[in-house]
């Protein structure tokens, strides 16, 4: 066990709670200096801006909630499991942030727009795949849930594959052209991935 | 692309307000010409096509919001790289189906041709768009200095390539085969409406924005207008365009600016007008060749534009 592992249970909450809730805050500023002097805080098209900050930062927690298991394996740190719910319920109060944004500011409501990007946009598909799998295990996410889902629970949560796939190829459909930060994203998810399937394989091949 | 530390200037201190005020003056006058249309009087060119509600938009936002994948993807990437970009000495090439073909210096191509403002609508592929006041020369003069042939059916026009100078063009990530390329039909580059932009509010074209000298064609999508020219090529045949070559099924070569057919990725419905706010994002109707149907819809009689987008 290292460091943060000898921490208190509560005490290693209160970190994440904290450092979970910093790009909100953050975004937060952004936004009062945005209503101050418009283009100020969010620049020119500061409605994009505030979608893609959003959308942005669903994805690394997404990816963080993926990477609970492999980061507990590889670097023994067992605490992080107990974390894997508040990790993967900030992830998803990203996601509803980032569609609203979408569906409030970005498409100002308008129904028909909404069906017809999810019907002819594959990146919008995408998205809102990962947001419905998010949805999902939000809603399941509680400890009557898990009981009453038995071992069907362990299955449904395993959606989270799924949903980090569909958050990905959400921003890879979405950019025009290659950017390093799509490449960082997306090696971080083969990464998470290949530890994965790695990790099964070699537990199979024990058993 | 998590948010870049915005511009500390506000807009006040870089647009007097007397002069902002002095725009809209001129704005309603252009408008009461634009009126004038309907009484049988005749428009300036420099105001074909704008609407009583066209603003210009602030010269902040024109020359610090730009796609030039050259100095970066990000939109404000240009405004921050475009300063390693050397314009002096700037040599045009001139090839293919003309009698005058060869290297050109810069300021001989443009000797004797007086810069015009023209104030235009720019509307770009993503759906965002702007007013701009250019400085330009019409295209149709540059291009007949070269003395084209009948065979020139196509001008084809290319972008510097010069890495150390432009850092998108060392990005690893980049799929872009550089230098860019964009092309016109001889008759699109002959409408009076297509020019050289050699400014822009006027003073000399910021390097973001494709210093010395870039295509502005105001009813096609941005990426058609290409910047930092360096070749000219007179061709029989029609080009790959950089953006058609990266991905035909969404780029074509016309480019025209369509509300009815549709970007795959996205609506082309209507366009988010620059400056936005936060509650609203300023949206618009976009309208067939970005509001210059009536002096650009005959290029295309004829033509099924779902097919040739």
């Amino acid at each position: 066990m290292n460091g943060v592992g000898l921490l208190s249970a509560r005490r290693r909450k209160a970190i994440l709670w904290v450092a979970l809730s910093a790009p909100l805050l953050w975004l937060s500023i952004l936004v009062v200096r945005e209503l101050q002097q418009p283009n100020s805080g969010l620049g020119v098209e500061p409605t994009e801006a505030l979608l893609h900050y959003l959308g942005e930062w669903s994805l690394i927690l997404v990816l963080l909630a993926f990477s609970v298991s492999p980061l507990r394996r590889r670097l023994h740190w067992p605490w992080l499991g107990q974390h894997r719910r508040l990790i993967g319920l900030f992830a998803f109060a990203y996601v509803c942030l980032h569609v609203l944004t979408y569906a409030g500011l970005y498409i100002e409501f308008q129904l028909t727009e909404l069906l017809d990007d999810f019907v002819h946009r594959p990146y919008i598909t995408a998205g809102i795949g990962a947001f419905v799998v998010l949805l999902l295990m939000a809603l399941t996410s509680t400890r009557g849930w898990r009981r009453r889902l038995k071992q069907n629970w362990q299955r449904l949560h395993g959606l989270i594959y799924l949903a980090s796939f569909l958050a990905i190829v959400h921003l890879l459909w979405l950019r025009k052209d290659g950017g390093l930060a799509e490449a960082v994203y997306f090696l971080i998810f083969v990464g998470i991935m290949g530890e994965r399937i790695w990790f099964h394989w070699q537990s199979r091949r024990a058993a | 692309m998590l948010i870049r530390k915005p511009s500390d200037i506000p807009s006040s201190e870089i647009t007097s307000e007397e002069i902002y005020r002095q725009r809209r003056r001129f704005l309603g006058q252009s408008s009461a010409l634009i009126a004038g249309v309907g009484l049988g009087l005749p428009a300036p060119v420099s105001q074909a096509g704008l609407q009583q509600d066209d603003d210009i938009t602030p010269e902040e936002i024109v020359t610090q919001y730009n796609n030039f994948y050259e100095f970066g993807t990000d939109k404000s990437d240009p405004y921050a790289n475009a300063s390693a970009l050397t314009t002096d000495p700037w040599t045009v090439s001139v090839s293919g189906e003309a009698k005058k073909t060869g290297d050109f210096a810069f300021e001989d191509v443009i000797k004797g041709l007086t810069p015009e403002e023209r104030i235009y609508r720019f509307r770009c592929v993503e759906a965002w768009s702007m007013v701009v006041p250019w400085m330009g020369i019409p295209l149709k003069r540059i291009l007949e200095q070269f003395e084209p042939s009948g065979d020139a059916k196509y001008v084809v026009f290319k972008t510097l390539y010069r890495p150390e100078e432009m850092v998108g063009q060392r990005s690893f990530f980049s799929s872009i085969d550089w230098p860019y390329v964009e092309g016109l039909r001889m008759d699109e580059a002959y409408h009076p409406l297509s020019i050289m932009a050699v400014g822009l509010y006027g003073k000399s074209l910021p390097n973001q924005n494709g210093a010395p000298w870039r295509l502005m064609v105001p009813w096609k999508y941005g990426f058609k207008s290409i910047k930092s020219i360096v070749s000219i090529h007179f061709s029989k045949r029609q080009p790959v365009n950089t953006w058609q070559a990266l991905a035909a099924h969404e780029y074509g070569f016309y480019a025209n600016v369509n509300p009815a057919v549709d970007h795959p990725r996205w609506s082309q419905a209507s366009e988010r007008r620059l400056p936005s706010s936060i509650f609203d994002p300023n949206r618009r109707p976009t309208l067939p060749f970005n509001g210059y149907a009536e002096e650009v819809a005959g290029l295309y009689r004829g033509m099924d534009l779902r097919k040739f987008y």
